[in-house]
């Protein structure tokens, strides 16, 4: 592994570690847009030796949405939600950190015991993945905003997206673009329902939507 | 072909958005489904051909299930011109907490509806697994704005909790499909489809071939309503306008039971079927349960629809995991579909004479509305698997398998948790149905929509006529369908 790609898969475990200590909701959206450029480089800087169109379409693709455009689809809704600006979790912010401490644990210890079937190089990935995948679950069990549930939905699929980049190099134009698309509609309708739930509700606290249960 | 019965709705969809007089855009949404419900028929006549290098194909399962998805929206799409005429530029009086609220706007509406066609349809074509995924997740992005079309506090917490507990679920399957390619490491090259994986199973790695599965099992598992992951189906299913919670039960939960039996394939094709088997079984037996419990002394009688849909994927469940029942599963699979379609567009009908949900409020149907009080009587005969309607041949057929793989205490369960919802959903609709009007009943307006009645009578039909006789070709498809689904 290059030195490149280890400097941004630890920038990666950082970022998670970021998310998990931040106060501030600005501050968590920008640290999952940046993790989202790192993933989205990351095939480029593996690959330096063997770039195609392809790859870099693709990455240039995944960069720009989770860099750009999810960031501002997300920084709108919470502009339109107005004060709303701590992450205010379940969880405290020391005991996350600690849950995210364990959460390595448990990635570095799970993917020791994988085969390393990847691709020469991003074997070491998959680590990072698993420990991406347990912080995004993490984010939307233990907090309470509606924007940040989004974040957690980003931060795993970027979870999967690491792990596929690991494995499954394989993974056909179509289909990555298809996914791709899918996850823009998802942050795309998931940012029109906050909206109308701000402007239903005056606030963005999944944990007062309560009205629905047996 | 295949094409067409994807560009068919997609490009009607995307014409929607853009009509603005109501009355073309009313004919554009029934055209659409009528050319699609026709395009189906003709692959009854002989299947196309693949498309797209064989990532689209239309094989004897997807033929199946497209077919149902195809006849429900038909149903569901001449309903919705009868109830968007009545819904669709008033304001409403909320039932439980009774403030006005306005409807999201109608282009919108029968847009999204015709994409959830084109997205369903992707997902009955799809032979690849990323597409599969790609379609299965499309389905819920563009079902969500259908969901909170009454702009109201209950149905916005409804399509907030669908999309995040759907979206987090489908994205742990797209996990799936990695540990499936992880699994298939030895053949690079080999394509993702179900066909492709089954001829080679016996290279696959067993320990991530189960990985994979139990990930897409949580995944399209939540999609399709198993409990324990079914938590968001009552709240979106009640709350929807029931011509949507009609085509969610009726078609989307199939479109994910499809591509769970889609995977169920390969690992048979590998020789686990016992393990897959066992998981389906106890998922299946899990949901009946948890089903029944929230039946019996349910107070909206929506909800109640949604929980026997739970119970009824539930049953779809234990068929396929006794394996040589998985004909019977499918045919089940379309008893319910209709059955419940028909269930729902009644329930509709319900509300909008009652103006309520609340089973509390609602005596006397019989009397004050006849047709729907009838209907709704049937259809409840129809879904707890009472004779002479569809769902009971097929019951009865999951239990025959159960008995002759020799699973006694297994069906004996089964047996006692539809027994349950029996007694549990007699209680609630015979109280609604006899008796004197109710003061919210007494002014209920006359019957006299045909857009709105026709098609819950002529599912009721289908529904009566397959319990008395099924078509031998409907028989030849669910066969080969299981076939092409790999069972034992």
């Amino acid at each position: 592994m290059s030195f490149w790609v280890e400097s941004l898969v630890i920038l990666v475990v950082l970022s998670n570690l970021r998310v998990l200590g931040a106060s501030r909701l600005s501050a968590c959206i920008q640290t999952v847009a940046f993790q989202g450029a790192l993933l989205g480089l990351l095939p480029v800087l593996a690959n330096l030796d063997a770039l195609t169109v392809r790859l870099l379409l693709q990455a240039g693709a995944s960069t720009f949405l989770k860099a750009a455009v999810f960031p501002w689809l997300l920084g709108r809704a919470l502009r339109q939600a107005g004060l709303q600006r701590e992450v205010e979790p379940f969880v405290g912010f020391t005991a996350s950190l600690a849950a995210g401490v364990l959460f390595l644990g448990a990635a570095l210890w799970l993917g020791a015991r994988l085969p390393q079937a990847g691709p020469e190089g991003l074997g070491r990935l998959v680590p990072t993945a698993l420990f991406t995948i347990f912080v995004g679950l993490f984010v939307i069990v233990s907090r309470r905003q509606a924007v940040t549930q989004v974040l957690g939905y980003l931060i795993l699929e970027n979870g999967i997206y690491a792990f596929g980049m690991a494995f499954a190099e394989h993974q056909p134009l179509l289909v990555e673009l298809g996914i791709l698309l899918d996850v823009f509609m998802a942050v795309f309708v998931m940012g029109i329902t906050l909206f109308h739930i701000h402007r239903e509700f005056d606030h963005l606290d999944t944990d007062r939507l309560t009205a629905l249960k047996d | 072909m295949i094409w067409a019965l994807l560009g068919v709705p997609m490009v009607a969809g995307a014409a929607a958005f853009l009509i603005r007089p109501d009355g073309p855009r009313r004919l554009l949404l029934l055209a659409a489904a009528l050319a699609h419900a026709l395009l189906t028929a003709a692959c009854w006549g002989g299947l196309p051909g693949p498309a797209l290098g064989g990532y689209l194909e239309l094989d004897a399962a997807g033929r199946l299930f497209l077919s149902l998805t195809s006849v429900l929206f038909l149903a569901a799409a001449v309903y919705a011109v009868g109830f968007l005429k009545s819904a669709g530029h008033t304001k409403e009086e909320e039932d439980a907490e009774g403030f006005l609220f306005d409807n999201a706007p109608e282009a919108v509406f029968t847009g999204c509806l015709l994409l959830f066609l084109g997205t369903m349809s992707l997902s009955a074509l799809s032979q690849h697994f990323g597409l599969l995924w790609v379609g299965i997740e499309a389905t819920t992005l563009v079902s969500a704005p259908l969901i909170h079309f009454h702009r109201q506090r209950r149905s916005l917490e409804a399509t907030w909790k669908y999309l995040l507990i759907c979206s987090v679920g489908i994205a742990l399957a797209l996990l799936g499909n990695f540990f499936l390619a992880v699994a298939a490491r030895l053949h690079p090259d080999l394509l993702m489809t179900g066909r492709e994986l089954a001829a080679h199973a016996a290279e696959l790695d067993v320990t991530w071939l189960k990985a994979a599965f139990l990930l897409f099992l949580v995944g399209y598992g939540t999609k399709m309503g198993l409990a324990p992951l079914h938590t968001w189906l009552p709240d979106a299913h009640s709350e929807a306008p029931s011509v949507v919670s009609a085509l969610l039960s009726g078609a989307l939960l199939n479109c994910a039971f499809l591509a769970l039996m889609r995977v169920n394939a390969v690992l048979c094709a590998a020789g686990l079927a016992d393990f897959t088997g066992g998981l389906f079984m106890g998922f299946g037996l899990l949901s009946m349960a948890v089903a029944a419990a929230f039946i019996i002394g349910q107070t909206d009688f929506k909800r109640m629809l949604a929980y026997s849909s739970v119970e009824h994927m539930g049953v779809l469940a234990f068929g396929v995991g006794l394996g040589s029942a998985a004909p019977a599963a499918l045919l089940h699979a379309v008893n319910h579909s209709l059955t419940k379609a028909m269930l729902f567009l009644t329930a509709g009908n319900l509300l909008a004479a009652a103006r309520t949900k609340s089973v509390g409020e609602i005596r006397g149907l019989l009397r004050a509305v006849p047709f729907s009080g009838f209907l709704w009587l049937m259809g409840f005969l129809a879904i707890t698997g009472s004779p002479p309607f569809g769902p009971f041949i097929s019951e009865l057929w999951i239990l025959q398998g159960a008995l002759s793989r020799h699973h006694g205490a297994l069906a004996a369960l089964y047996l006692a948790l539809l027994g349950a919802v029996f007694v549990g959903m007699a209680t609630i609709v015979l109280k609604m149905s006899h008796g004197e009007p109710s003061e919210r009943l007494k002014a209920a307006p006359a019957e006299d929509d045909p857009w709105r009645l026709w098609p819950p009578a002529l599912l009721a039909a289908a529904v009566l006529v397959l319990g008395l006789w099924v078509p031998r070709p409907l028989l030849n498809a669910v066969k080969e369908a299981a076939v092409v689904l790999g069972a034992r």
